[in-house]
């Protein structure tokens, strides 16, 4: 298999503080990698380290032909703001050149309603907002897509929906997802690589594999609740 | 009507379409209070000019620059108290302003005024609010986008802060442009009272900015026949009727 992320002896500070310290992971193409950890854990941080958009020190190594995009948790803005999801989708694409007709494929692809496209992304719901940054997020052609926490605040039918448009991603648009979640149902299921992170790397490896009920514990320090996600994801297997 | 009103009717009518557009980035931005405050910048400016003999305009643009550097650091430092070094800023280069002024310039400084003459002047501001339109249109993407979500634009490989910084020189270059028909204090309204009406009216980006741009000049003409036919003073006139203008859109909400 081929590497397509090898990050060596990553660090990174806020200040006086540590937020990563000395993370070390490999991710293949094809694969899919949920990152886990409580709050406060540095997983956005690695996301945007990831990203190149935060100063950090070690080693980022993206392969020769990895294309990244961004699905942030939430976006803080002006809820007035003067601009419809057709219009940040256009924006991107005239930035980087990309003809109308190919915008119009992808919103096509996506099953995306003109209903959406003209309204206010101030007036978007949680579902509808995602929907609109993965639009955003796939306009350029990217392989790899990291999402922060993509279900957060959502209900339970609206986070099967997402983690469907996931793996829908996966198999349709060649995309490796590099996912931060608190939803051990959908690491177990969808991914098939996971890395714990509390400031430190604590795992990495296959979720069945890495994920035990010592790990879990020593994670969240709360065994009990995350352990039977896994075992109820296992039993639906 | 004279020759030297009629280009001040097309400058100011040029300057209030572009202000137009710049004052909706602005509002985007949610910078409506700073932008106010960086008009203010140029009061010690003029009136260091004044006191050295030197063109107004020219002590106005230093005095910019640094307010529009000011500004730029401290929104790309949050971890400066953003509120408290504007409200001081502001403040203080007002009374600085007020007290390095001549009094007999006090307020047309303040006010703005019709210039008496021209020179190369007109084709100056002329020539300038074209050159800034083009650029502002060809940053309106990367704009956009890094409104919208800095990390999200940066994730597209848009240089944010430097936009930011294009941008607020863009403000500032604005703001200069008006100071001679508004003055200091009322340059503000020429940006933000279009954009907040236009606003009112369409979350379309493309209407927003173009809508912005009509009531910058329908409130410059208002003001302008207001103005001549009742004898009151133009800058004074102009910002009222824009105030007008957004009060109307408050009823006419989309």
């Amino acid at each position: 298999m081929e590497t397509i992320l090898e990050v060596k002896s990553l660090n990174v500070d806020f200040g006086e503080d540590r937020i990563i310290s000395d993370l070390s992971f490999t991710l293949e193409k094809g694969e899919s990698l949920a990152i886990i950890g409580p709050n406060g854990s540095g997983k956005t941080v690695l996301l945007r380290a990831l990203l190149g958009i935060i100063p950090h020190t070690g080693e980022i190594v993206w392969s020769k032909d990895a294309k990244t995009a961004y699905v942030p948790q939430k976006i803080d803005m002006d809820r007035k703001i003067p601009l419809n999801v057709m219009n940040l989708l256009q924006s991107k694409a005239q930035i980087l050149g990309i003809k109308k007709g190919e915008v119009d494929s992808l919103i096509h692809r996506l099953n995306i309603p003109e209903r959406l496209l003209t309204t206010s992304v101030g007036h978007l719901s949680s579902g509808q907002m995602q929907r609109a940054l993965v639009a955003f997020a796939l306009l350029g052609g990217p392989n790899v897509i990291l999402f922060d926490e993509p279900t957060a605040s959502m209900d339970m039918a609206r986070e099967e929906q997402t983690y469907e448009l996931i793996h829908r991603l996966q198999d349709e648009f060649d995309v490796t997802p590099i996912v931060v979640s608190h939803d051990l149902n959908f690491v177990s299921r969808y991914s098939t690589k996971v890395l714990c992170l509390n400031h430190k790397g604590l795992c990495y490896g296959e979720p069945r594999e890495v994920l035990t009920k010592e790990m879990i514990e020593k994670l969240y320090h709360s065994p009990q609740r995350f352990y039977h996600h896994i075992h109820e994801s296992e039993h639906q297997h | 009507m004279e020759n030297i009103q009629l280009s001040s009717l097309i400058l100011a009518v040029c300057i209030s379409a572009l202000a137009g557009i710049v004052g909706s980035f602005a509002l985007m931005k949610r910078m409506s209070l700073a932008g106010d405050v960086i008009s203010h910048f140029a009061l010690p400016g003029i009136g260091i000019a004044l006191l050295l003999n030197a063109n107004p305009l020219l002590g106005a643009a230093i005095s910019l620059a640094i307010g529009v550097l000011v500004i730029w650091k401290i929104e790309k430092n949050s971890a400066l108290a953003t509120d408290a070094v504007i409200g001081v800023a502001f403040t203080a280069s007002v009374a600085l302003g007020v007290l390095l002024t001549p009094s007999e310039d006090l307020l047309e400084t303040l006010f703005g005024s019709f210039p008496s003459h021209y020179g190369a002047y007109f084709w100056i501001a002329l020539g300038a609010t074209l050159i800034i339109g083009l650029i502002i249109y060809s940053l309106r993407n990367k704009l956009v986008i890094s409104i919208f979500s800095p990390e999200l634009a940066q994730s597209a490989g848009v240089k944010v802060s430097k936009i930011n910084l294009i941008y607020f020189l863009i403000f500032g270059a604005t703001i200069l442009l008006g100071l001679q028909f508004l003055g200091t204090i009322l340059v503000g309204a020429l940006l933000i009272a279009p954009a907040a009406a236009s606003r009112q009216l369409t979350s379309n980006l493309g209407s927003s900015l173009f809508l912005s741009s009509v009531f910058g000049v329908l409130s410059v003409i208002t003001g302008y026949l207001v103005s001549t036919r009742f004898g009151l003073a133009f800058g004074p006139t102009v910002v009222a009727a824009s105030a007008l203008i957004f009060f109307i859109t408050l009823f006419k909400k989309a």
